[in-house]
């Protein structure tokens, strides 16, 4: 299973609910103001620094670089994908969860 | 106008309907139970599950009166009958569950007698199985 979540970690619970309720191993992949959570050195960090240890963790390019947010701002273990790695994900995954 | 022809017959799928926003503030309550009940229509399993503020979606005793909304809350009365029918009746393929997440539950306060209907109250470890084990997610 695929997990999306678009919200910030600074704004909403979208990404504590997703990381509470998505199964070990399944992947996620944060988008639009979720990339905010791939952050390093910001007071959420630390939700995706323990996630990248159960689960295989994506974060959206374009979304990044919308923000201002470079690469290597990126916690260790998260991997940048484009859209077209969306859509391998998407297929790879099969069923989807999105958590807004 | 278009005609739409639907290839449902021997369609079988888990639908998990994630209910994660409180009634009222936004539409989004509304929308997924609007779609709980068009799963029904097709016998469908559905994991009706409420997480976070969804959990108040279930909590007896709304009174829209001084707002102005239709209160919705008799709705989850016809998914509770619905969901006996189904268990009862076994000509009808249909497995219902109506699940409350502990941690979100009890972080509000809230128990299990403060419900409307009746619930299973899961654990998220055990949530997460069951969400992982479903053919479609519906998030609200």
């Amino acid at each position: 299973m695929l997990h999306t979540v678009n919200k910030s970690p600074f704004e909403r619970n979208s990404l504590d609910t997703c990381l509470r309720l998505a199964k070990k191993g399944s992947a996620i992949l944060l988008i639009e103001d979720g990339v905010i959570g791939a952050v390093k050195g910001t007071v959420q960090s630390a939700k995706i620094e323990g996630a990248v240890k159960d689960h295989p963790v994506f974060v959206l390019g374009p979304d990044l670089k919308a923000r201002g947010l470079a690469e290597d701002q990126v916690i260790d273990g998260v991997k940048v994908v484009d859209y077209a790695g969306f859509v391998d994900l998407a297929e790879e995954h099969g069923t989807h969860s999105a958590w807004l | 106008m278009a005609e739409y022809e639907f290839e449902t017959e021997g369609v079988k799928k888990t639908f998990t309907f994630m209910n994660r926003k409180a009634p009222y503030g936004t539409v989004y309550a509304l929308e997924v139970l609007e779609t709980v009940l068009i799963s029904a229509a097709f016998e469908q399993h559905a994991n009706i599950v409420f997480a976070d503020d969804g959990v108040y979606q279930l909590k007896a005793g709304h009174d829209t009166t001084g707002i102005g909304m239709k209160n919705f809350s008799p709705t989850f009365g016809i998914i509770e009958m619905e969901k006996e029918d189904a268990d009862e009746d076994e000509d009808i393929d249909m497995v219902w569950r109506i699940i409350v997440e502990k941690e979100s539950m009890e972080a509000r306060g809230l128990t299990a007698d403060d419900f409307k209907v009746e619930v299973e109250v899961l654990s998220a470890a055990e949530l997460a199985d069951i969400v992982d084990a479903s053919d479609c997610v519906i998030s609200g």
